[in-house]
């Protein structure tokens, strides 16, 4: 944490800027926004160190509505962006946001070897599954079967498993959360802010316009209990308000009902194992398991990319560089001519 | 023995064997003491395009070309005085560039049935046995046994004997051209520092093939040629690829800038990657990215955050950069690309060179996409012209494409040094100091119409840009008609307006007067202005232009273009520039063109000219 200057003390209105917001009325977009807004206040940085850099696609508008510096790049280069202006500016926080089809589709070369290179990035992909800005088309998360307007007939692509894919990527920081749970995304981008490396947060965000009720398994007040699995570190994995657990039948992770099994029988998460981590990854796979949400992984013993690159130039730093410059001109064999 | 010494003016050798024969050491070994003695040089690497290509066939030559000379050396040379060959396959390839009465320095043992096999030669059409050279001055030396014999003492593997028989043959044309051994020697010394055993077998052989060529009675003459008069001052030897890397180097401090290179390793540029990457005591930044794309745009964010972002390439890796290099445009951003052009289409000649693709960086984007393209012409004009590409990239808030080729980033030629403190200054258009209050216009323009980058991190500079099209001063999104027309024009003028800096067109040889105007650009300068040179001397007047600055061209052009009724225009490709010149200056200009991936030779521009001379 920083000590800002009074000066630098500013308020999540402060981040509002004078462009009109232009997603669709009622976009899960707005909310994850806000939830921004919110927490960067808390994060004891001034509001000129955040950089926000955005691909293409509904999402990557976000920088548009954030009054701190930001970019709206190309599709799919927002984390090839980041990473050049975050090994030279290391001090910077900077904020990739991202979409499945900007990260997923054409920029997932990209996001993978930025994940194993891992810069101090905050990455923030909103999973809609679905393309939005170009209306309505099935994307790398959509299931199986989807009818969309380039699918008619349904989609025979298996989706990704956006989280697995990271882990496999060597990702050091691993979260799920999701646009209607304004507390629980608060407490998640604090959780990605403050890992150093790469922070992977995949958030589910509901296209109202073109793959609406998406994820209502997991918001709908009388079915979200049994959907999805709130993780804490070091705490047994239990959900649907206490009556259901997940213990491992060796390294198969299976329901258990906690009327007939105790706490003590289920599954601890360890965010920084990553073997569990990886089980949680596939409970993706498997619909008969609750949807893991917080922080499935975070490693914080890796490198960071610019720590790395920074560190080779400062140990080589020259102190007079114009001076050794031209005796480097000249460490080739050189002649005179008089 | 003593032999009787003859003087010459100029030579050209190539050396040539397959490409595990160490040809391009030996060749850079030859070329460093030349220049060092005091020559002027012209290189010309030329290697297989497979890395491994199988060892003794015709794919797997590799040949080093040098031409040095007591005047002015222009190109690397049409033909060659002396052909050092090491196997079958490398005369093969090289023998119809061998100047009649030529020298050939042949290796026996690569002309054994199994390099013959190799070669694609029947065995009873042994060259070395047939006559077939008799138009030549043949030496049949079997060097890999004596070199095997002279390091027999270090009791090498045979491998490692044999693998010492380039520097015999180094020795031996050390002695034909009565040089020293020191540079050498003392390079030898310096790579096998750790193996003093190889160092050693490596000198043995060395000194052997000098002995070799004292002792034995097969050469008439030992040759002499004189040092070249040169400007006085510190020189060096450097290929073009090292002298970008230089440039690109004086301009960061300069400019007081980092560097960051954001590149992907692609022949023939990786060298400059490889060159910078050794200097990051400079403030340098290199990031080999997972592909083309990632390295510009990576470069682009250094340059948002108010480093100097550059990337290098060749064609197809330019390719994928397009999109960003647009957003680039969009964002008026500093970015220097830097295109070594090789052979295409597509992948094309990996490894030879080509100029074409000046349409390309000129138009090879979508929407309307100038950007400022220059281009150097020798190997040494890397540095200056990478100097120049930061400076117009970061004082005028532009990308800028370099074309160099193949032939200027391998070759290398004497470069009269440049010191940091005579390169003119840089001035950035960063804005890194906070202000009171945040009434920043990103898009606000100088008079140079260049932007001020508010970099991120100061304090009351928090903006937004991307790229979709800008509201002129504020930079927000706009989309209104007569908006993006009005940036249209404004990006292009910007671009336009580079020329008040650049200097002045002027003409190699020749004047408004002279009977015929030749325009080339980039690396055809040496082989264009020998031409000229050569004509005036037989007594034509051929005037010569040679561009570097091709987008914006230099604004006195068109009054220097305009006095001719002949113009021809030189260039490694099908009609590139020909088309600029025809559209911008309506003159019916005549191409000479070649696309062979190599470089002109001085006789073919030469039989063009004079042929449309004739054609009056
Ligand atoms: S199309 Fe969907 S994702 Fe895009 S703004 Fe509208 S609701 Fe949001």
């Amino acid at each position: 944490m920083h000590n800002p200057e009074s000066i630098d003390i500013f308020t999540p209105k402060d981040l509002e800027t004078d462009q009109e917001v232009r997603w669709c009325p009622g976009c899960g977009d707005y909310a994850i926004l806000n939830s921004v807004k919110k927490i960067l206040p808390d994060l004891g940085q001034p509001k000129h160190e955040f950089v926000f850099i955005s691909g293409i696609g509904c999402s990557s508008r976000f920088p548009y509505y954030m009054n701190t510096f930001g970019m709206h790049s190309i599709h799919g280069r927002a984390t090839a962006v980041a990473t050049g202006l975050k090994v030279t500016r290391p001090e910077l926080s900077v904020w990739v946001i991202t979409g499945d089809g900007d990260a997923l589709s054409i920029g997932g070369n990209h996001l993978i070897h930025t994940l194993r290179r891992n810069p101090d990035l905050n990455i923030l992909l909103f999973n809609n599954q679905i393309y939005g800005l170009t209306k309505g088309q099935y994307s790398p998360t959509s299931e199986v079967g989807k009818v969309t307007k380039s699918s008619p007939v349904g989609s025979v692509e298996s989706p990704f498993n956006p989280l697995s894919l990271c882990l496999g990527a060597n990702s050091t920081f691993i979260a799920r959360t999701i646009d209607k749970d304004a507390k629980h995304q608060q407490e998640i981008y604090k959780r990605a802010y403050a890992h150093k490396g790469t922070s992977m947060v995949e958030i589910y965000q509901n296209c109202n316009v073109f793959n609406d009720h998406a994820f209502d398994i997991f918001t709908d007040k009388e079915i979200k209990l049994l959907n999805g699995i709130y993780l804490e570190h070091q705490k047994p994995l239990i959900y649907d308000g206490g009556k259901k657990g997940i213990r491992l039948n060796g390294l198969q992770p299976e329901v258990i009902d906690l009327e007939e099994y105790s706490q003590a029988d289920c599954m601890v998460h360890d965010e920084t194992d990553k073997t569990k981590a990886f089980i949680l990854t596939q409970f993706f796979e498997n619909h008969l398991l609750p949807r893991p949400f917080g922080v499935l992984y975070c490693d914080n013993s890796k490198p960071t990319l610019e720590g790395g690159m920074n560190n080779q130039i400062e140990r080589a730093n020259i102190v007079d560089k114009k001076l050794a410059f031209n005796s480097l001109l000249m460490t080739n064999a050189y002649w005179e001519v008089k | 023995m003593n032999n009787s010494k003859k003087q010459l003016r100029e030579v050209v050798i190539k050396f040539a064997g397959d490409s595990g024969d160490g040809i391009q050491l030996t060749g850079n070994q030859f070329a460093e003491t030349t220049a060092l003695f005091g020559n002027d040089i012209a290189t010309f690497p030329d290697f297989p395009a497979e890395i491994r290509a199988p060892i003794g066939t015709v794919p797997g030559v590799s040949g080093f070309q040098l031409h040095f000379g007591d005047t002015h050396i222009f190109t690397p040379g049409d033909a060659y005085d002396v052909l050092v060959v090491m196997n079958a396959a490398a005369l093969k390839t090289n023998l119809k560039s061998l100047k009649p009465n030529g020298i050939i320095i042949a290796n026996i043992s690569g002309f054994d049935s199994k390099n013959l096999r190799l070669a694609n030669i029947p065995e009873e059409e042994n060259p070395l046995e047939n006559n077939s050279l008799h138009n030549y001055q043949v030496h049949k030396i079997d060097i890999t046994k004596l070199t095997k014999l002279a390091v027999a003492e270090y009791n090498l593997g045979n491998k490692e004997s044999e693998r010492c028989k380039n520097m015999f043959v180094l020795g031996l044309v050390y002695w034909l051209y009565h040089r020293t051994m020191d540079k050498t020697i003392q390079f030898i010394e310096q790579r096998f520092k750790k193996e003093p055993i190889i160092a050693n077998a490596n000198i043995t052989a060395l000194k052997a093939g000098y002995n070799f060529g004292d002792t034995t009675e097969s050469f008439t003459y030992q040759y002499e040629v004189a040092k070249a008069e040169s400007q006085p001052g510190l020189y060096r030897s450097i290929n073009g690829n090292q002298a970008m890397a230089m440039g690109f180097l004086a301009a960061s401090l300069n400019a007081e800038l980092p560097l960051f290179l954001g590149t992907y390793p692609i022949t023939p540029a990786s060298d400059i990657l490889h060159e910078l990457s050794k200097h990051k005591g400079y403030d340098v930044y290199t990031f080999q990215a997972e592909d083309e794309i990632s390295g510009v745009c990576a470069a682009i964010g250094a340059s948002y955050g108010g480093s100097i972002g550059i990337t290098t390439s060749s064609g197809p890796g330019i390719a994928l950069k397009t999109e960003a290099i647009g957003l680039a445009t969009m964002l008026e951003l500093p970015l220097v690309i830097c295109n070594i052009q090789r052979g295409g289409p597509s992948t094309g000649l990996p490894t030879k060179t080509e100029q074409a693709d000046l349409m390309q960086a000129l138009y090879g984007r979508n929407g309307e996409c100038p950007l400022v393209v220059i281009a150097p012409s020798t190997h040494s004009d890397c540095y200056e012209m990478a100097y120049i590409a930061i400076k117009i990239a970061l004082e005028h808030t532009v990308p800028v494409m370099i074309l160099s080729d193949g032939f200027i980033a391998n070759g290398a030629e004497p470069w009269n040094i440049k010191t940091i403190e005579q390169l003119p200054p840089i001035k950035s258009n960063f804005i890194t100091t906070d202000a009171d209050s945040n009434n920043y216009m990103p898009y606000l323009r100088n008079a140079n119409l260049s932007r001020n980058i508010a970099v991120p991190g100061t304090r009351n500079y928090e903006h937004r840009i991307g790229g979709l099209e800008k509201e002129n001063i504020t930079g927000n999104i706009s989309y209104d008609p007569l908006n993006h027309e009005l940036m249209v024009k404004l990006r292009a003028e910007k671009v336009e307006r580079v020329a008040d800096i650049i200097p002045p067109q002027k003409f190699e040889s020749g004047n408004e007067k002279s009977s015929l105007l030749i325009i080339g650009w980039g690396s055809t300068y040496g082989s264009i202005g020998a031409a000229v040179n050569e004509l005036n001397n037989e007594g034509y007047d051929v005037a010569q232009i040679h561009l570097k600055y091709i987008n914006p061209l230099p604004a006195n052009l068109e009054e220097l273009i305009k006095p001719f009724d002949k113009v021809m225009v030189a260039e490694l490709n099908n009609g590139q520039l020909i088309k600029l010149i025809r559209d911008k200056y309506l003159k019916d200009a005549i191409g000479i063109n070649k696309i062979q991936g190599q470089p002109f030779m001085v006789k073919e521009i030469k039989e063009s000219i004079i042929n449309h001379l004739n054609n009056a």
